[in-house]
């Protein structure tokens, strides 16, 4: 059956189930609930003074109930210098246990490692919103006979409450926890901030195991991760490496290429009419995303401009953006280097919070929804400005879906900054390989050869038009950057599904088929 | 025609293509080693300007090894000219 | 005005797309001396092929004293880039030689001798001391500037980024282009990451009359675009001035007043200027 973006989904894939097929970003919000029934969270009951403490990982792990068939959870709070996942696997391959399902928030290339895993059947599903390097060059080319499922960071909590995806055992990490398992990404020689990606897994799964470096004394403030919902602790020499995990500050881009993009998307962020007093930001940590947040700040100091709030993955640009005053709070989901565990810990306007307030749809409001302006990159745009942040022009899968999607939907003002093509290969594609967010919430591309506005949004393109930037039809800037570069060949496919793009409602926006190796 | 010297041109930059050309002995004919980071996209239409090129200076005994990085055709062909005429000695550059 | 090393495919490839109003693809000083042979193939391509959008295309080729030069004239002269700038130009003999072999080539390839211009560059003692000759005496001149890296290094003294080494020679040559009704650009600023020092040397050269500066790194063009636009207010009061001046003058009147101000004809003038920056125009 064809989704209403016009890819082809089919109706039941074996091991995941059936499949509804992507109808309208809203379309299914617009009911005001959602259909399907959400699982209970497991009971348990502990006794007085009962210890959690656990001797080792793997002495935590048995008392789980390890089983084959099961679904391991993990966050990726850690990024790239996480070390767990790949340490818990090899326990429960060591234990003989097969045909695990992979629940992480995220992969890197740091889980690698596993790869032999999947090759051996110990790993038979993955659901993630990101999967990367030698895994997801693996999963491209079929290593699995399940597709893997990406999901966005609000559609897993979705997953995980209507138990898609049924979490038997959760690992979580912390940089501090106590002996009762209250525990923070905030502080310790571990920190990475905060921890809410985490926050839906400890409340659904059925065993909940905190692996902590950093043992502290009862309680463990902020309870970032609260006590009620663990039921064993373990503390290791490392959680991971700490120069992977959030070092120093994020330094802005040297290329002149994203700075010039970020320039580009700033004057269009200043005139697009959502440049008010009171406006909330959003910004990656990308190359030319984050440098958006250096122009947009220059701006609102020569303005004497003051926004509402900063949310998302949050880097210490935008904490030094609180500080200035140019903002009155951030809602930080993830954060990304060592400064901004400091201030999530120490500033009461810098808030933790969790994947369920940050993204899920189905809820009563989520802060993705409150979103003025958010800008975000793209691994590939087509014409009618539909992005794909997963897979690459090799074929690869080799990026993250992440919060794209979530942002993408409520934001007011959704703006895609990317070069017009990367080493020889145009980014403006006719049609991108795998869609991730719709083009029906992407307002505006910016490219260092011109910008294009969705045709949806005519006044936004007039006020554009009307400030003397450089708008172009997507469909003549598409052909120009084809005549720089010329036309490239097409990839080759087989008819195998290894990947569904689950949009962040549950239903199917795009699936990846195999890719032929050459 | 053959090239008289061996001879180089282009850098391992991004957007650039490095290539080395020797000569064969009579009658050997062309090896062509070409690798490319858009192997996949454009190996096809690299292959072609390589063998217009060395058609066009009437090049036969040839070894030329390419190794691009994405390098634009107008790019590719500029660097395949200066390898091909420093290689026929009617210009300098470096090896 | 940005320089681009001629032999970086990459750079080149992407020179339009930074804003400057000219790019300027370098085969003298940013090129190896055992790669001018290859820079000179790569710019002949790549001004064929590569869309600069608004940007003039400006070649500086090496001194025809070097084995380059000509070889550098003979590639770039059929393609008629917007302009050919010459480095260390000391006098207008030498200017008028250059103009001789350009024009032989033009006849040549059969262009004209009027649509391409050339750019002569200051970088030493002589060239200052002659400067007005080289800046007044050619039409095809339409642009002097100086090179201040080259030229401190001629008068055998150090760099500084306060230029006080420079001064007299910045204003010497702003002097001969202004008798000469041509445009002068300033020196690069060295230093990428020295984002005020840049704004600062911008101001004092716009101040003391160069009309353009050239950058090293995209990432300056900016801040000079900002110091050489007219602020909001500037282009109001230039707009009131140039307005009142065309009812004025429709009437016959010369001098008349704004706010109690005498408005006469250089102030009209430099209004008119302010205007032409800010791309408006009085209806």
């Amino acid at each position: 059956m064809l989704n209403s973006l016009g890819r082809e989904i089919p109706e039941y894939i074996e091991g995941i189930g059936k499949l509804e097929p992507f109808q309208g970003a809203l379309t299914k919000l617009r009911k005001g609930w959602m259909d399907e029934p959400t699982i209970p969270a497991p009971n348990r009951a502990y006794l007085p003074h009962q210890s959690k403490l656990c001797t080792s990982l793997e002495d935590a792990i048995l008392r789980s109930n390890p089983h084959n068939g099961m679904t391991v959870s993990f966050h990726h709070h850690l990024r790239n210098g996480d070390i767990l996942l790949v340490q818990t696997l090899t326990i429960l391959h060591n234990l003989g246990i097969r045909e695990i399902t992979l629940a992480s928030s995220s992969l890197n290339e740091c889980h690698d490692p596993i790869l032999t895993y999947l090759k051996d059947g110990t790993v038979t599903r993955i659901f993630s919103s990101g999967i990367r390097s030698q895994l997801g060059r693996a999963i491209a080319l079929g290593v699995l006979d399940i597709p893997a499922v990406i999901h966005s960071h609000g559609g897993r909590v979705r997953s995980i409450h209507t138990g898609k995806i049924h979490i038997d055992l959760a690992i979580i990490a912390a940089s501090a926890a106590d002996c009762e398992g209250n525990a923070t990404g905030s502080h310790g020689k571990s920190a990475f901030g905060s921890i809410g990606y985490a926050v839906i897994d400890a409340r659904y799964a059925k065993q909940v195991i905190v692996v902590t470096d950093n043992l502290v004394n009862y309680p463990c403030i902020p309870l970032s991760i609260s006590q009620n919902f663990i039921d064993l602790v373990v503390v290791v020499d490392s959680i991971g490496d700490a120069s992977q995990i959030a070092t120093g500050t994020t330094r802005i881009t040297n290329s002149p290429m994203d700075l010039r993009i970020a320039k580009l998307a700033a004057d269009v962020i200043e005139h697009s009419g959502f440049f008010e007093p009171g406006f909330s930001f959003q910004v990656g940590a990308g190359g030319a995303s984050l440098a958006v947040a250096k122009f947009i700040r220059e701006k609102m100091k020569v303005k004497g401009l003051k926004g509402s709030f900063m949310l998302g993955g949050i880097t210490s640009y935008c904490v030094d953006m609180l500080n200035d005053g140019l903002f009155e709070t951030i809602f930080d989901v993830q954060s990304f280097d060592a400064v901004v565990s400091n201030s999530l810990l120490n500033n009461r306007r810098h808030i933790e919070i969790q994947a369920a307030l940050y993204a899920n749809p189905f809820n009563s409001g989520c802060i993705t929804n409150k979103i003025d302006v958010v800008v975000l990159g793209a691994l590939e745009i087509d014409v009618d400005f539909n992005v794909n942040v997963i897979t690459g022009s090799e074929g690869n899968i080799r990026g993250a879906s992440g919060g794209h999607s979530d942002t993408s939907s409520g934001a007011k003002l959704t703006v895609v900054v990317c070069p017009s093509f990367r080493g020889r290969i145009p980014i403006i594609k006719k049609r991108v390989h795998t869609i991730v967010t719709p083009g029906e919430s992407v307002h505006v591309l910016v490219t260092e050869r011109g910008i294009c506005v969705n045709p949806a949004y005519k006044e936004l393109e007039e006020n554009l038009r009307r400030a003397g930037l450089n708008v172009k039809d997507i469909h003549d800037l598409e052909i120009e950057v084809d005549e720089i570069t010329g036309i490239p060949a097409p990839l080759e496919y087989t008819d195998k599904i290894v990947g569904i793009v689950e949009y962040r409602d549950g239903t199917i926006i795009d699936v990846i088929h195999q890719l032929k190796e050459k | 025609m053959k090239p008289k010297i061996a001879a180089q041109s282009g850098t391992f930059e991004s957007s650039d293509v490095i290539i080395l050309i020797e000569p064969l002995p009579d009658h050997s004919g062309r090896k062509l080693e070409i690798s490319s980071t858009v192997m996949q996209q454009f190996g096809e239409s690299f292959k072609r300007i390589v063998v217009d090129m060395l058609d066009q200076f009437e090049l036969t005994d040839i070894h030329l090894i390419a190794k691009d990085k994405g390098a634009l055709e107008p790019t590719i062909k500029a660097r395949l000219e200066t390898a091909i005429k420093r290689s026929l000695g009617e210009q300098e550059g470096t090896m | 005005m940005l320089y681009i090393p001629g032999n970086n495919p990459a750079m080149i490839q992407q020179g339009g797309v930074y804003g400057a109003d000219s790019i300027l693809l370098d085969l003298e000083d940013a090129v190896a001396l055992n790669q001018k042979d290859a820079a000179r193939i790569l710019i002949r391509n790549m001004i064929r092929v590569i869309d600069f959008y608004d940007a003039e295309v400006c070649v500086r080729i090496n001194h025809l004293s070097t084995p380059f030069g000509l070889a550098d004239l003979e590639a770039i002269v059929p393609l008629q880039p917007s302009a050919i700038r010459y480095p260390k130009t000391e006098s207008a003999e030498e200017v008028a030689e250059l103009l001789t072999i350009i024009e032989k080539i033009e006849d040549r390839h059969g262009l004209p001798h009027n649509k391409m211009t050339l750019h002569a560059m200051i970088e030493t003692a002589m060239g200052v001391q002659n400067v007005f000759n080289i800046a007044s005496q050619f039409v095809r001149v339409d642009a002097i500037t100086i090179g201040g890296q080259d030229l401190t290094a001629d008068m055998n003294i150090v760099y500084t980024p306060e230029g006080t080494g420079i001064d007299f020679a910045r204003k010497r040559i702003v002097m001969a282009a202004k008798a000469s009704h041509i445009d002068v650009i300033d020196t690069v600023f060295p230093d990428v990451n020295d984002e005020e020092g840049l704004r600062k040397e911008t101001e004092y050269a716009k101040s003391i009359g160069f009309t353009g500066k050239a950058v090293i790194n995209p990432r300056q063009i900016e801040i000079i675009h900002k110091v050489y636009t007219p602020t909001e207010e500037e282009v109001r009061k230039a707009y009131r001035i140039v307005k009142e001046f065309k009812i004025n003058s429709a009437a016959g009147v010369g001098v008349f007043a704004i706010d109690g101000k005498m408005i006469d004809a250089p102030i009209v003038t430099r209004a008119e200027y302010i205007l032409r920056l800010a791309n408006v125009t009085v209806g």
